[in-house]
């Protein structure tokens, strides 16, 4: 059995979340056990299933440097910007 | 309904009633088997799946046994028919009531009889009764997850080990006989034809061997040869296995008359 | 590392979890909170699934459809709920089989109150109504857990939990207001499962070893007592309002603290039972052992499966 991390969409246009996981030998049953599990009461309109060991998560120690602070580069921020009044931006 | 104990119903608008009572205890017994499996199954999310065919199926009775009631027209709701009728006035198909067996025969009995509903409450969906409709309409969506599930559980058991195929082939055995009860029909389903309120069963026999046929070829299972059993469940005549179930199934509600719970 | 650089990074933690932070998986953690974690969520998660064993028992005589379909609505929940669980656990490094190895081999532990013999249907209106109850009120009070999987798990479990208590006492009630039998059943049931349900909070939080560390690193939120003392003022109103009696002579009401206190509790009974004299240790972990052996050859056949097929989708690529 192999450990398979489940995503659930809970409506059509919403993010995958992470539900939490489930036990399988492949990906067929890894979904029906997805679906069985984590949507029995509605919560989801589409499932992904993922192998635990093909996930790459960053490291808590990375949280300084790779997660670059956002807060000092405001150029990255639309209200950075200044049009003129009445003009829409887009 | 006749208090007649196996025999037939006479009678205009009793037909009715009846086909809807065998749609109702097929799916009683079946659902009331498979619920035996929980807390004893193979694997945790196994038990999930498991207990998941069987709230579907226990539904589906609920919603036939309730028409079954209404349409009858003398006072019996769902649990009434449930829990008060003797076993002979029950109108599952045999392979419903056969114990539940190793997983093995669980998932082939599972997988024979979606195959077959499938197929059935297909063509139902379309009855001239616009009620049964629905239901055979809501119904044919949740079989269509059971024949997926057992499906890929045959070929799992039929193509795993040695054991398992060994397994698989012994239960494939011993339910193939009893699948042609599922075909089997009378004047109840003649008079429902003729309105148009369901189908003939004999057309969907092809399609369900078709379905059946290539599963089992992908299993690595082999068809058994032989005669169909003698039937008789749809006339309350049954194998031993239902009296015991039923006795279970029933003591506590005939155990209090007329409480309510 | 050097000893000094441990107390750091134990001292950084510990301000991590003063300030209400969650604790996630790859984070450094003190070995021994790790353990705990391992040790508090398996129990748990061995708890739900024994759990499923009594009630299973009276799934099959369900007087009513509607009751047998909540009823294994209920126990697939448990399973359900068990399965969270094992998943949070093996986020710490340990395998699901390893900890079922533990549970099937009598070395781990699970809520003693799985230990009791199902007798008669209202049992199932007991155990909805108290042991769900009792549950609900350690679990709410967990959802604020340290430890994130953990916390999160319990948060699904929480909003699952309500329709259980309330389907229990809605047997409870009904059998109350029902024949003299079934009144008979319900107080009888009520007589039976009373005391072991206060015993679900575990012991005196003075004879309890974990507690304190437990209550340091915010695994758990409130100590035994407090939560007992909840339960309990929760559940008489509950019981008096459905015609029902508490088994508890000593039984009254604090005017002052607003308090329902009880007569007190025989720890010697929950020693036996959590040391496995309880009437249906055996039976329990007799019927997890043979599900479990039954199970093997289906286990292997879907391992075996996949192998073939993985190997083919490999040689197509």
């Amino acid at each position: 059995m192999r450990l398979w991390e489940v995503f659930t969409q809970a409506g059509h246009g919403a993010p995958h979340e992470h539900a939490g996981s489930v036990h399988a030998p492949d990906a067929e049953l890894a979904l029906q056990n997805a679906r069985d599990v984590y949507t029995r009461r509605g919560e989801a309109v589409n499932i992904w299933v993922v192998p635990s060991e093909e996930i790459t998560a960053s490291s808590p120690e990375d949280a300084g440097p790779f997660f670059d602070p956002g807060n000092d580069k405001p150029y990255r921020h639309p209200q950075f910007y200044k049009v003129p009044r009445g003009m829409k931006s887009e | 309904m006749s208090q007649d104990s196996g025999s037939r119903i006479e009678g205009r608008g009793t037909a009715l009633p009846e086909y809807l009572l065998r749609l109702g205890d097929d799916r009683l017994v079946l659902g009331h088997r498979l619920s035996e499996w929980c807390g004893h199954g193979p694997v945790l999310e196994e038990d999930i799946a498991t207990a998941n065919i069987a709230l579907d199926l226990l539904g589906q009775a609920t919603m036939f046994l309730r028409m079954a009631g209404q349409i009858e027209g003398q006072g019996r709701d769902e649990d009434a028919l449930a829990y008060w009728r003797d076993e002979n006035q029950f109108r599952n198909a045999s392979i419903a009531e056969l114990p539940r067996g190793d997983f093995g025969f669980t998932i082939l009995r599972q997988f024979l009889f979606s195959a077959w509903a499938f197929h059935h409450l297909g063509t139902l969906a379309t009855s001239a009764n616009a009620e049964l409709g629905a239901v055979a309409a809501k119904a044919l969506k949740e079989t269509r997850y059971h024949v997926r599930h057992s499906s890929e559980w045959v070929l799992r058991l039929g193509d795993g080990t040695a054991e398992s195929h060994r397994r698989a082939q012994a239960a494939l055995d011993e339910l193939w006989p009893w699948t042609g009860e599922l075909f089997w029909q009378d004047e109840v389903d003649a008079e429902l034809r003729t309105a148009g309120v369901v189908p003939d069963l004999e057309p969907l026999r092809a399609p369900w061997e078709a379905m059946v046929g290539d599963v089992l070829a992908r299993a690595t299972l082999t068809l058994p040869a032989g005669p169909m059993r003698m039937s008789g469940g749809r006339r309350g005549r049954h194998t031993e296995h239902l009296g015991h179930m039923l006795a279970e199934m029933q003591i506590v509600a005939r155990s209090h008359p007329g409480a309510k719970w | 590392m050097t000893p000094a650089d441990d107390t750091t990074r134990i001292q950084a933690f510990e301000s991590r979890i003063a300030r209400g932070e969650t604790i996630e998986p790859k984070d450094w953690m003190p070995e021994r909170y790790r353990k705990q974690l391992v040790r508090m969520m398996s129990q748990h998660a061995h708890s739900e699934v024994v759990g499923m064993l009594p009630e299973g028992n009276w799934l099959t005589r369900a007087p009513s459809l509607r009751r047998k379909i909540s009823l294994l609505a209920k126990v697939q929940d448990e399973a359900g709920h068990g399965l969270y669980i094992y998943c949070g656990t093996e986020t710490l490094g340990v395998d699901r089989d390893e900890l079922i190895g533990q549970l099937l081999a009598g070395t781990a532990k699970y809520s003693s109150i799985f230990n009791y013999p199902t007798l008669t249907w209202a049992d199932m209106g007991a155990i909805g109504w108290l042991v769900d109850g009792a549950a609900i009120v350690n679990q709410t009070a967990l959802a604020k857990a340290s430890f994130g999987p953990y916390a999160r798990a319990m948060i699904r479990i929480c909003k699952e939990e309500n329709f259980h208590k309330r389907q229990g006492y809605e047997i409870m009630a009904t059998l109350g207001a029902g024949t003299p039998a079934q009144k008979a059943m319900a107080q009888d049931a009520l007589n039976r499962w009373w005391w072991p349900s206060l015993m679900m909070f575990g012991p005196s939080d003075k004879d309890s070893p974990n507690s304190a560390e437990l209550l340091r690193w915010k695994v758990k939120q409130k100590g035994n007592d407090e939560l007992r003392q909840r339960f309990i003022n929760l559940t008489i109103p509950q019981g008096t309002a459905i015609g029902l009696t508490f088994p508890d002579p000593l039984l009254h009401h604090d005017a002052e603290t607003g308090d329902w206190i009880t007569g007190p509790i025989d720890w010697a009974e929950f020693h036996q039972v959590i040391s496995g004299n309880g009437p249906m240790n055996r039976e329990r972990l007799a019927a997890r052992n043979q599900a479990h052996d039954e199970g093997a050859w289906v286990r292997e056949a879907a391992e075996a499966y996949a192998a073939k097929h993985a190997a083919t989708s490999r040689e197509a690529a």
